[in-house]
């Protein structure tokens, strides 16, 4: 019977002809445009909408910063464009957007001081380096020190001292964001600490300033510290007009910190705490060898956005008369030297340019950290 | 048989070895040393006042202030008092605050619904848009907006004329006033009387929903006595509203409504910079919505509206609303950078002006500290009312 079933006239014993899978899972462009660009025709006119709109937006910020800027000369060019950004105008001010008005030549501490902290800083966030938290007793503790020493100098090591005056620029913002973030990451740990404590008082008092602080606006803490910190001690204890916002941003940060700090610690199971104390360890034992070093690695996001956060704020010292980086490029816009058409806004676009990479590249990291757990805890 | 001795534990043999001991000891400790330095901050700053003549009541309150205020909600001019001129800040921060609010929230959901959209051309334009408010100050955002952007507009002589009688030049947007005429608080009742019927009518649809199953068209019918109502009374009054046109009259405009490029910079930046913050919030929340929900949704009938006003928003919103309150009590504090663009909010009145006019550095901060914190408070607490409503009701 089979025998002759296969030989019937009515089957066919040839193979089909492959045929083109259907348009969904193909992989061709075309396919790919139909499903994400044109599935629908109300996702059609959004496309066509939306391409229109980010191709102008595109060509408005080349023509501006890259066909129509001026990138040789020098401010006659500049005065008789209207339509491009103004290179020259940053060439010539970089230094000064830099350094502020640190004196030329003891600019190399500076340049010693970031190469250091930057040195650190890579080995401290690197996964694969080695001695790890060799690199974080250095940067939280000698660090500041050593920063101090190059940046204001002591006369003994033949480092004439510079006045707090003179500072200025990036190096300004990225001391109060090295000083707030290596200040405010401790002093959160003991404030979320004291919030989940047993002692009452403690808890009442952490509770109070992380709320207090948390409830006002930074700069109302800035002119705190400006105006009243002189107010609230002896005359010879005035702290230097650089040192008040420093402690400001110091305090303003930790209690942002204290917050994410305690995500981490309730996220440790209770498990943990119970088997270390069945251990017969103490308190501080048990947080510093048990709870944080779990609790800590948990929240890395969070604390790398708390620094975004704090790195982003630094820009509001300029109310107290600091001169920092916003504040550079405030001052050299407004240069009458250069009063061309385009000016503040190739500074903004330039100021805009240098935060952005500082932050897109910590959240960036913050991302990578992320998705790492999320792999370690599903495996 | 065996009995375990303990030493007789008496009330006075405390010892360090005692966590409960070392816990009122740390408390004591702390107590002190807190108290030490509240009473001699306290000293020094009243000794230090005094040594500068700077007043240590609050008698400045009541005395003239003696500047001006270009942008005032309520009455202000030179004559009136620092506690006025506090009130005219307090009204300024809550009003731009409270739009910044309305305009973020609505940007923030279009922009974190468009992220998720399957277009891919509009997820990655709103993922742009994200990304690159997100990672720039604030400050910075305002500073471009005031200096770069509104103040470089031409003249009010050289105008920018929109249509509708709007102009736009470096003293702000002017737009036509609004004046009112007799019948036109009938339009307002009218509109009163169509949002009581709003709500009658829902609490109708939703017991004959309860008895019989039936839904009735509450949407189109709230619509109508929304709009339909007024409308219809506004035609029945002969139309009691008229227009302003502003004029030019020599350098400046005379008639109409002013927009200040101070108060459209801190608005624009404000609510461009909240919105990329709220549509991350929106996005997780949405996507923290498990697929299954949706899909038992559509099993079970529902139309796609429906699914997403019935299933996701609700379960959505849930997790959006407490970090949506924190990013609004962001914006209202982030609404002091004003006294950067010359905005005349609280701190810039009043921890600015009146601050440097009577020195009373030490009231002045505690009053505007005691505002925003206020502010935190009510906000907090109106958020997690709404947020009670929303949440899991759990066995």
């Amino acid at each position: 019977m089979s025998g002759h079933s296969l030989h019937s006239p009515l089957a066919n014993s040839s193979l089909l002809p492959p045929t083109a899978p259907p348009w969904r899972i193909r992989r061709s462009p075309a396919a790919w445009m139909r499903k994400n660009l044109f599935s629908t025709p109300f996702s059609g006119v959004l496309t066509i909408c939306f391409t229109a709109l980010a191709a102008w937006l595109l060509y408005q910020l080349l023509s501006f910063a890259v066909f129509d800027a001026v990138w040789t000369g020098g401010q006659e060019e500049c005065r008789a464009n209207p339509d491009g950004a103004c290179w020259p105008f940053i060439v010539e001010k970089f230094d000064y957007l830099r350094y502020g008005a640190y004196p030329v030549a003891e600019r190399w501490r500076v340049d010693l001081t970031l190469i250091i902290g930057a040195v650190l800083i890579v080995w401290l966030l690197w996964k694969r380096a080695p001695q790890r938290n060799v690199a974080a007793l250095l940067f939280f503790i000698a660090y500041p020190v050593v920063a101090f020493v190059l940046l204001r100098g002591v006369a003994s090591l033949n480092l004439p001292v510079i006045d707090t005056v003179l500072w200025g620029g990036l190096l300004i913002t990225l001391l109060m964001s090295v000083v707030g973030i290596v200040f405010s990451l401790p002093i959160g740990v003991l404030l979320a600490l004291g919030r989940r404590s047993e002692l009452p008082l403690v808890r009442a008092v952490c509770v109070i300033f992380i709320e207090v602080v948390r409830g006002v606006p930074f700069i109302t803490v800035l002119f705190m510290a400006n105006f009243m910190m002189p107010l609230f001690v002896p005359d010879y204890l005035t702290p230097d007009r650089l040192l008040r916002p420093l402690i400001a941003i110091a305090l303003f940060s930790s209690a942002y910190m204290a917050e994410v700090v305690r995500a981490g610690l309730q996220a440790i199971p209770k498990g943990q705490y119970e088997a270390a104390k069945a251990l017969g360890l103490s308190y501080f034992t048990i947080m510093r060898l048990i709870i944080l070093p779990q609790a800590l690695t948990i929240v890395i996001p969070g604390i790398v956005s708390t620094f975004i956060g704090l790195f982003k704020d630094t820009t509001l010292v300029a109310i107290v008369g600091i001169a920092d980086f916003l504040r550079a490029v405030e001052t050299a816009r407004v240069d009458p030297n250069w009063a061309g058409p385009t000016i503040s806004s190739t500074g903004y676009l330039f100021a805009g340019l240098v935060y952005w990479i500082f932050c897109f590249g910590m959240s960036r990291y913050s991302q990578a950290m992320e998705r790492e757990f999320a792999r370690g805890h599903k495996s | 048989m065996s009995e375990v001795l303990l030493a007789p534990r008496s009330l006075w043999s405390l010892s360090l070895h005692d966590a409960k001991v070392r816990g009122v000891l740390y408390q004591v400790l702390l107590a002190g040393s807190l108290l030490a330095l509240v009473v001699s901050i306290a000293i020094q700053t009243a000794s230090n006042m005094r040594a500068r003549g700077i007043p240590l009541s609050f008698g400045f309150w009541n005395e003239t202030a003696g500047f001006d205020i270009n942008q005032t909600l309520i009455p202000y001019d030179t004559l009136s008092t620092y506690g006025q001129a506090f009130w005219v800040g307090v009204v300024n921060t809550l009003y731009v605050s409270l739009l910044g609010i309305v305009l973020a929230t609505l940007l923030g959901f279009v922009v974190g619904i468009a992220r998720l959209s399957p277009n891919w051309i509009v997820a990655k334009v709103a993922a742009s848009y994200v990304e690159v408010i997100r990672n720039v100050p604030l400050l910075l955002q305002l500073l471009f907006w005031y200096n770069a952007v509104l103040k470089p507009l031409p003249t009010p002589r050289a105008s920018i004329e929109l249509p509708g009688g709007i102009y736009l030049n470096n003293r702000g947007l002017i737009i036509p006033e609004i004046q009112l005429h007799e019948g036109a608080g009938s339009v307002g009742l009218a509109f009163l009387a169509g949002t009581m019927l709003c709500f009658a009518y829902r609490f109708h649809a939703r017991r004959v929903q309860d008895r019989t199953g039936k839904q009735l068209p509450v949407l189109r019918v709230s619509l109508a006595a929304l709009i339909g109502l007024p409308l219809i009374v506004f035609f029945l009054v002969g139309s009691p509203v008229s227009f302003v046109t502003p004029e030019l009259r020599g350098f400046n405009f005379r008639g109409g409504h002013q927009l200040y490029p101070e108060f459209a910079a801190l608005l624009i930046g404000l609510s461009a910079y909240t919105a990329s913050f709220i549509a991350e919030i929106v996005r997780s929340g949405i996507q923290a919505v498990p697929k299954g929900q949706t899909e038992a949704a559509h099993a079970l009938g529902l139309a796609p509206g429906k699914t997403l006003r019935l299933v996701t928003v609700p379960q959505a919103l849930r997790i959006i609303i407490p970090p949506l309150t924190s990013q609004y009590l962001n914006l209202t504090k982030n609404s002091s950078l004003a006294v950067f663009i010359g905005y005349p909010d609280l701190v810039q009145i009043f921890a600015g002006t009146v601050l440097n006019q009577t020195g009373a550095a030490v009231q002045v901060m505690a009053i505007t500290l005691s505002v925003y914190l206020a502010i935190s408070l009510v906000t907090s607490m109106v958020m997690n009312a709404f947020n009670r409503r929303f949440a899991i009701v759990e066995r």
